[in-house]
């Protein structure tokens, strides 16, 4: 199934990220060549086997419902590009 | 007294015995460091005065006639995805080159507590993407044996400045390899833990299931004595293992005689650079003479370790990676008017080629209509890697292999080939994908280039692991080379 530049936009549009002609065209080689390669994976019957997300049998991991102190306002926004009364200042929306 | 050439051990029991101060190592560390720098350019960030206001805090205990810790006073590196509260953390990116956390990391919390001396933040391949580090955003770290190759990566900053005795020892990360990769390129001793061993909170994620912190150190005692600093449960950090965690370095100097020691053939193909080929085989005899019974074993889908990977650890940035959009911290575009080209602009100017190119990867792999034929089918693939170490387990007590192909290579050898790039991490991959523990030492050189030894081992058998390590160390003395640097 081979990627189209079409398909490489859309994806460059979910991920947020703007991309040249250019760089549609060299990740649509790029990553062309890398999806041949994981054909492979195809070769495997996987039928019975079960997915491995986690390689611990993790469970939910809980905490006592109480609250703690949380970090300064003044701590958080400081690493902000554009910060006014101690919220983070985005461009227009609506 | 050479003390960059020292072991984060020998340096205690000088401090321990008063013939030097913390203050003396860390402005012989510093001194070292800096003369280095042009040629190495390991640092990102140095923080030496900060180091040098700790060791003045060690003195005191010293002087005050205070017991101190093994790694109290121990000059020591942080590679630059761990956050460390107060100075600036990058993951050598323009998306964070401004960020300065508000937190440290477990791991540096924990070293705090242990007394070691931060002497600065080491370079990186960008996001921890990459086997070379020539994709750190800002500079390429060179390595110490030969300035004109790469030093491997991600963590080749970390490996490099305990290769060029730069720090007594140093944490990387390692998500395909990028801790044993590196140490192999620059002759150190590197431990990939178990996951869950080590706190990843304050890691900086790149893939979140198979991301693991991990020390480079000159020898494998040192290595015991990181690890016993940095292991352990953290509340944090909601996959770190709730289990018991041993001494490390209660089992080193016991003998491996009787152990079953397995040589997987598919390890031992083509792939591999004849020179390496013959170290690795010359190490496995001598582990041999040590006692140990070695077999051939095999890892049937060893093969499909390199595309499951490539299809995983993308997934896991893509979704990790979306939090870098210009709002709470980090670089910002300043060409955008409105929020959605603010995001867009601001990622395509803050992240490089290599990390577009894995968030590109991973949002097609996750993307609807192709969920199960990727990602789901390299989740299902990876319990098959898993159940053939499983099984590998019940007749050996560990396996041993090259840690990588080849020597290290040049720099820009294989940038415009992103696959043939990848293909350097194919013995180090399956290891993370089982999430069990990988020890890199030096088993030897080739042309003057170390190569690597890698031993790996059942979940939460780290302790076993150095000991087999230690062992070979010992009856070779490989790790006490150093290169020569004209400093």
């Amino acid at each position: 199934m081979a990627l189209t530049k079409a398909e490489v936009e859309h994806v460059a549009m979910l991920a947020r990220l703007q991309l040249s002609e250019a760089d549609v065209q060299r990740y649509t080689t790029q990553l062309n060549a890398i999806l041949d390669y994981a054909q492979r994976l195809q070769a495997l019957d996987t039928k019975d086997v079960p997915p491995t997300a986690h390689v611990f049998p993790l469970h939910n991991v809980m905490r006592d419902d109480r609250i703690d102190p949380s970090m300064d306002r003044e701590k958080i926004v400081a690493n902000a590009p554009e910060e006014e009364e101690g919220f983070f200042r985005v461009p227009r929306i609506v | 007294m050479k003390l960059y050439t020292k072991t984060a051990h020998e340096l205690h029991d000088l401090l321990v015995r008063k013939e030097v101060s913390a203050t003396d190592l860390v402005k012989a560390q510093a001194e070292r460091m800096q003369a280095l720098e042009p040629k190495i350019q390991a640092f990102v960030t140095p923080t030496v005065d900060k180091a040098l206001e700790q060791a003045a805090l060690v003195d005191a205990k010293i002087v005050a006639g205070e017991a101190i810790g093994p790694l109290e006073g121990v000059p020591m590196a942080i590679k630059d995805n761990m956050c460390t509260d107060g100075v600036r953390t990058t993951c050598s990116s323009k998306i964070l080159e401004n960020f300065v956390p508000p937190y440290d990391a477990t791991v540096v919390t924990k070293l705090k507590e242990a007394g070691a001396i931060m002497m600065g933040k080491t370079n990186l391949d960008e996001f921890a993407m990459g086997s070379s580090t020539e994709n750190s955003g800002f500079f390429t770290t060179r390595n110490p044996w030969d300035t004109e190759r790469v030093p491997g990566g991600s963590s080749g900053g970390s490996a490099a400045s305990v290769a060029a005795g730069q720090a007594v020892f140093s944490l990387g990360s390692d998500t395909g390899g990028s801790i044993r990769q590196p140490a192999a390129f620059c002759g150190v001793v590197g431990l990939k833990p178990t996951y869950g061993a080590v706190s990843r909170f304050g890691l900086i994620a790149f893939a979140s299931s198979l991301d693991q912190i991990g020390p480079f150190t000159r020898d494998v005692r040192d290595c015991a004595l990181v690890m016993n600093a940095i292991a352990g449960h953290d509340a944090k950090d909601s996959t770190s293992a709730p289990v018991d965690f041993p001494d490390y370095t209660s089992l080193l100097g016991k003998s491996i005689k009787g152990w079953r020691v397995g040589l997987p053939k598919e390890y031992f193909g083509d792939g591999i650079d004849p020179e390496v080929r013959a170290v690795i085989e010359k190490a496995v005899k001598t582990i041999e003479s040590l006692g140990a019974e070695v077999a051939e074993c095999s890892l049937p889908h060893t093969e499909y370790a390199l595309p499951v990977y490539y299809l995983l650890a993308p997934a896991e940035a893509s979704s990790n990676l979306a939090r870098y959009d210009g709002v709470r911290y980090g670089y910002r575009s300043e060409s955008a008017d409105d929020l959605i080209s603010m995001f867009k602009k601001t990622r395509a100017e803050g992240f490089g080629d290599e990390v577009k190119r894995r968030i590109m990867l991973g949002t097609y792999a996750l993307s609807s209509g192709y969920y199960d034929a990727y990602y789901l089918k390299a989740l299902k693939v990876r319990t098959l890697i898993k159940n053939d170490f499983d099984q590998a387990f019940e007749k050996f007590d560990c396996i041993l292999s090259p840690t990588t192909p080849s020597v290290a290579f040049k720099f820009g050898d294989r940038t415009d080939n992103p696959l043939q790039m990848y293909l350097s991490d194919v013995f180090t991959l399956s290891v993370n994908l089982a999430g069990i523990p990988g020890l890199s030492i030096n088993a030897g050189f080739a042309n003057g280039m170390p190569v690597g030894l890698q031993i790996i081992g059942k979940a939460f058998d780290e302790a076993r692991l150095l000991q087999i390590a230690h062992a070979y160390e010992e009856a070779t003395g490989c790790h006490s080379r150093m290169p020569e640097l004209g400093v």
